[in-house]
Formats: C-alpha cells, sequence, structure tokens
C-alpha cells in the first residue's frame, strides 16, 4: 500500500463556482448599496448617503474572501479514499473510504444549472459524514461519480 | 382489502409455500387504554369544558355514545389485528400490515444490528412479549406487537440462526444458543451507584427547592403545580426510575451474540450479534471513582479474572455501548473497572482497553481553559481511543473497522496556537472526538487512521457470523 501514502495528487474546483459566488454577491451588494444610497440621499441627506459605502466595502471584503474560500476547496482521488479539503480560517479535511460510501448524488439547483455546474455529495452510513465537492463541471460530477461508485462496489463493506 | 399484495405474494409461492403468521390474540386490546387516555388527557387540560359537556349529555346520550363507541373500537382493535401478519423467508422477516393504508415491511436479516424482546409489566401479565429487530431506518412501526413470550423466544431463535447463516431448513431446529453470564449487577450496588450520582440528587434538589421559590414568588397553585409536576417526574424517572429499568441487569454471552437482559417491572432482554457494535464508552463520574472494590462483586467472572490485581484498578464504571439502529446504549449500568473491561474485551474481541492515554500540548490551554487536561487519545492497533470530560470521565473507544470517515478541523484560534481536532464518524451517528492535538500529529493521525480503517475492515468477520 505505498502508493496510498504517497503525496495525493488534489484537484481544485473550476473557476466557474467563483464566478457564480462572485456575481450573486456583486449583484445584491450591488443592489443594497444603491438602494441604501437612494435612500439616505433622498430622505435624509447626502453626507448620509456615505453610509452606502458599507455594502460597498462589504463587497470588496467578500470578493476577496469568496476567492481565498474557492481556492481552499480541493480534493484527491487516492487508491483507497477519497480526500476533500477546504476552508482558510476554519479548515477542515474529510478522508472517506471508498468501501464506506452508501450513497453519492449529483446535484444541480437552478441558479448552478446556468451556471454549468454540479455539486457531488457523499454519503456514508454516518450522518456527520460530511462530504460534498461543490461546483463541478457536469461532467466531471459525473465521472466522479460513476468512479466513486464503482470503487465503492468493489471495495463494500457493511457497517 | 384482503387479497395479498400481488407481486411479492407470488414470486415467494413459487418457491415455497410462505407461511405468514399473527400475533398474539391478545394484541387488539394494547391500543385499548388509547381513547381512555386521549378523553382523559382532554379532562384534564380543560377541566371547566368538560364539566359542561359532561352536564349537558344525558343517560341516554351517553349510553348511545357507549354503545357506538365500544363495538367501534373494539371493531378496530379487531381488523388491525387480522390485517397483520408476519412471515420468516429465507432472508427476510416481512411484516405485512393495515387496514386502510397498507403498509409492507421487509426487514433483510444479513443487515440486523440487534434483536429486542420487551415484556411491559402488563405484557408479562398476559404472558406476551414485543419483539423488535434493529435494522437501520426500522421504527416502532415494525415491531412485533404482541407475541407469545414462548413464540417470541422461538421466533428470536430463528432470526438469529437465519442471519448468523445458518441452512434455511436447519435454521428451525437450531433453537436457543446457550448463554454463559458474564456480569450481574447486585441491586445493593446499583443502589449506592445511584446516590453517588449527581444527577439524581440534582433533579431531587432542583424538584424540592424550585416549587416553593416559585410560590413565594407568584403565590399561584398553577403555576407551581406545572413546574413541580414535572420536576419531581424528572427526579423520579432519574432515581427510581433507573433503579427500576437498571435492576437485575445480566450480561451474558452466546454464539448469538450478547446478551442483555434487565428491568424490574419491564423485562427487557437484548441480543447484540458478534461484531455489531459500533462504539463503546466507559463513563466515570466523579464520585464513582474511589468506590467499591471488586471483592464485593458477586459475579463469578470477578472472582475468575480479577483475583491477581484487585488494586491495580479502583472505581466503578458505566459502561454504554452503541449499535446502529439501536436506542438502547446501556451495557453494563455500574461495575468496578476490570470486571467491565473484562466485558468489553468479550464484546470487542482482541481489544484491550488503553491504560495511558496521551494529553493534548500544553498550549491547548489556551483554546480550552482548565478542560483541556481532560482530553487525551490512544490509538492501539484495534481501537481509535478518546477521552473527554474532567469531572465525569468519558472514554470512547471505536475499533479501526467501524471507522465510516475521519476529519480533521481546525479554528482560526486553534490553528494560531497550532492543534488541530480529530473527528471519528461511525456507522452509529457517533462522532468521537480527539481535540486539541498538536497539528502536524493530528495531520498524521488523519493519514493513518484512514489507512488502519481500511485494514481493519479487511479483517473483520464476516456479518453471517456462523457462516
Amino acid at each position: 500500500m505505498k502508493n496510498a501514502d504517497a503525496e495525493p495528487v488534489w484537484t481544485g474546483l473550476p473557476p466557474g463556482l467563483l464566478r457564480m459566488r462572485r456575481l450573486l454577491l456583486v449583484v445584491w451588494l450591488g443592489l443594497l448599496t444603491i438602494a441604501v444610497g437612494l435612500l439616505l440621499g433622498l430622505l435624509a441627506g447626502p453626507v448620509w448617503a456615505a453610509f452606502a459605502l458599507l455594502p460597498l466595502a462589504l463587497t470588496v471584503w467578500g470578493w476577496r474572501m469568496l476567492g481565498r474560500n474557492w481556492r481552499s476547496w480541493r480534493y484527491a482521488e487516492r487508491a483507497d479514499d477519497l480526500l476533500i479539503s477546504r476552508g482558510v480560517l476554519w479548515r477542515e479535511e474529510t478522508v472517506v473510504p471508498y468501501g464506506r460510501m452508501q450513497l453519492v448524488e449529483v446535484t444541480s439547483g437552478p441558479v448552478e444549472r446556468h451556471f454549468g455546474l454540479a455539486s457531488v455529495q457523499l454519503h456514508t452510513a454516518a450522518a456527520a459524514t460530511d462530504a460534498c465537492i461543490p461546483g463541478l463541471d457536469p461532467a466531471e460530477a459525473e465521472r466522479l461519480r460513476d468512479r466513486l461508485t464503482e470503487l465503492g462496489e468493489a471495495r463494500s463493506a457493511g457497517l | 382489502m384482503t387479497t395479498p399484495t400481488p407481486g411479492t405474494e407470488d414470486a415467494v409461492q413459487e418457491e415455497k409455500p410462505l407461511v405468514e403468521r399473527r400475533l398474539h390474540p391478545v394484541t387488539p386490546f394494547r391500543r385499548a387504554w388509547a381513547p381512555v387516555a386521549v378523553i382523559a388527557g382532554w379532562a384534564v387540560h380543560d377541566p371547566n369544558q368538560a364539566q359542561e359537556q359532561l352536564t349537558r349529555l344525558t343517560t341516554t346520550a351517553l349510553l348511545v355514545g357507549l354503545a357506538v363507541f365500544v363495538p367501534g373500537a373494539a371493531l378496530y382493535g379487531f381488523l388491525s389485528w387480522w390485517f397483520t401478519h408476519f412471515a420468516v423467508t429465507d432472508t427476510e422477516l416481512r411484516i405485512r400490515t393495515g387496514l386502510l393504508f397498507r403498509r409492507t415491511a421487509h426487514i433483510r436479516l444479513d443487515r440486523l444490528q440487534a434483536v429486542d424482546v420487551t415484556q411491559p409489566l402488563l405484557a408479562r401479565v398476559a404472558g406476551v412479549a414485543k419483539l423488535k429487530l434493529d435494522v437501520i431506518g426500522t421504527d416502532k412501526k415494525d415491531e412485533l406487537a404482541y407475541l407469545g413470550e414462548s413464540e417470541a423466544r422461538a421466533l428470536r431463535a430463528e432470526l438469529l440462526a437465519r442471519a448468523a447463516g445458518f441452512a434455511p431448513e436447519t435454521a428451525h431446529e437450531v433453537g436457543e444458543a446457550p448463554v454463559r453470564q458474564l456480569l450481574h449487577v447486585p441491586a445493593r450496588v446499583l443502589a449506592v451507584s445511584l446516590v453517588l450520582t449527581g444527577a439524581t440528587w440534582g433533579s431531587l434538589a432542583a424538584a424540592l427547592v424550585v416549587p416553593p421559590v416559585l410560590w413565594l414568588a407568584t403565590h399561584s397553585v398553577w403555576t407551581v403545580l406545572a413546574t413541580g409536576v414535572p420536576l419531581l417526574g424528572a427526579a423520579g424517572a432519574s432515581s427510581v426510575g433507573r433503579f427500576v429499568g437498571e435492576y437485575d441487569w445480566t450480561v451474558g454471552e452466546s454464539p448469538d451474540g450478547l446478551r442483555i437482559d434487565h428491568g424490574l417491572l419491564d423485562r427487557t432482554h437484548e441480543t447484540v450479534p458478534p461484531g455489531r457494535v459500533q462504539t463503546v464508552r466507559i463513563v466515570e463520574p466523579l464520585l464513582w471513582r474511589r468506590w467499591g472494590s471488586p471483592r464485593s462483586w458477586g459475579s463469578p467472572m470477578s472472582e475468575a479474572e480479577s483475583g491477581g490485581e484487585a488494586e491495580s484498578g479502583r472505581g466503578w464504571v458505566r459502561v454504554e455501548l452503541d449499535v446502529a439502529g439501536s436506542s438502547n446504549s446501556v451495557l453494563v449500568p455500574v461495575a468496578p473497572r476490570e470486571v467491565a473491561e473484562s466485558v468489553i474485551a468479550r464484546v470487542l474481541p482482541g481489544v484491550a482497553v488503553p491504560a495511558s492515554l496521551s494529553r493534548p500540548p500544553r498550549r491547548a490551554g489556551w483554546c480550552v481553559p482548565f478542560w483541556w487536561r481532560g482530553y487525551g487519545l490512544a490509538v492501539t492497533d484495534t481501537v481509535f481511543a478518546a477521552r473527554h470530560g474532567l469531572l465525569r470521565r468519558s472514554l470512547s473507544l471505536v475499533p479501526h473497522a467501524k471507522v465510516q470517515s475521519v476529519r480533521l478541523t481546525q479554528g482560526p484560534w486553534q490553528r494560531f496556537r497550532g492543534v488541530a481536532d480529530v473527528h471519528v464518524d461511525t456507522g452509529a451517528n457517533k462522532t468521537v472526538t480527539a481535540r486539541l492535538r498538536d497539528a502536524s500529529e493530528a495531520a498524521e493521525l488523519l493519514r493513518a487512521q484512514a489507512d488502519r480503517s481500511r485494514t481493519g475492515r479487511r479483517e473483520a468477520r464476516p456479518d453471517r457470523w456462523m457462516a
């Protein structure tokens, strides 16, 4: 089992997820900025409209945070298990052996579909296992699902 | 309505006739108290209106009501009993039930985690018992209530034999496996252990202090009753209730697995087949530590196995276990440490409880002041053992073969101090956490644990333990 000990080959997420999250951030906070600016500017005076800088600053901060978070997500398929690593401040690394996977799900909401994204969710017999890879390319998500299912069957183990 | 569901029935009929059985004829009466309870509950909840309604009722109306209600309830009880069937096939237990909404449960025997035979007090009087198969996803509806006492035992033996992998033809004749008693908890020890439990005194004190204080504060009888009654109930449940429930606690070992029998009024007989235990926890409340010596312990096991080293481990412990799909969690309510450890060695073969645990590094005190001393970790070639708690110590053991996934988490403050938590998830929906390990040690642990649980699984026993 030497190859399992070797340094895993990490795969990052495609940029689609980052693009989607940043767009959503800009749209919602942009609307908030305009709303706050206009309302305060008209009702309370132009000085008060400076409060609109608050959501604007939030947008800039969020933009960077999303980038950092997106870069932190990565996964690796090893010989016998899947590794998922994520988070910048709150780091989390999960190891799920293939034989323990009960169910592999590919999900894609309406917004995700519009951006051509899909997530892979793994379930084991333990509900606490929180193994989800978001924002994958649908083709890659399906490949991963099929591969995980195949490996899971080959190494299947009960409870 | 009486015609069986076509698909499944036909398929089975081709192989061999499926013997469908009904529950014990006393079953219809089990729900007889439900309508009475509903009316009583309503009367208590809203006494004024209940009295108003009652005075409006004339004798004739009452009689007509009874004439409709009693036969109606009887008919419902009878029909629900009549339409409930169960059958044991080679691989499944099938339960077919429901009068209007049909429900067919096929419970796979190779997924069996535990079998419980329970006898509430009234059922003991009537000589009947409930039988429940613990499989992940089964709920209260899937229990067979009620069966005749001897029938329940015979059915349990048959189900276990089939789950164990005996040939279907012989599974019927295998019969009850012989049981060897591992441990019996004397009533006196159980009583003393409850007296030494903080929760007992806490709930008792709350029940005695809170109502008078409320009375002084509000002078309202209803407020005092509404808080006092639940508090008294909780106090009773945590002292007398626990004593009654854990009375005559017997742990036995048989080829079918672990047998746990207990109860003073309601008897419970649980059977956990080999290899089903996901985690074992040794809980050590503060006041139990310096108490009791194994010499006063009357079990045959302790005399045989703890003769030499009676002094080494003092104090009592409580042992809990987790089996997927089962709600029962206590293995031993109270026992001297070495007796408990010898029982654990039987439950998890080849597992020795680690004697010494490594503490987190000293700088972990910056993350969890004071309590960090309670955390501990030991990894042997068979188990992952993590301890937490300072006053009430709790040591969780997970065999490597039972690990579902491993996680490492690290918050910003932990990152700053260079420590991390390692979580091990098991199939019984329990997560065992080794907290505040040195960051590089934790990363190494994550990798190594994944490897260990893979090799551990390969050596694990098969689901069908006799096959």
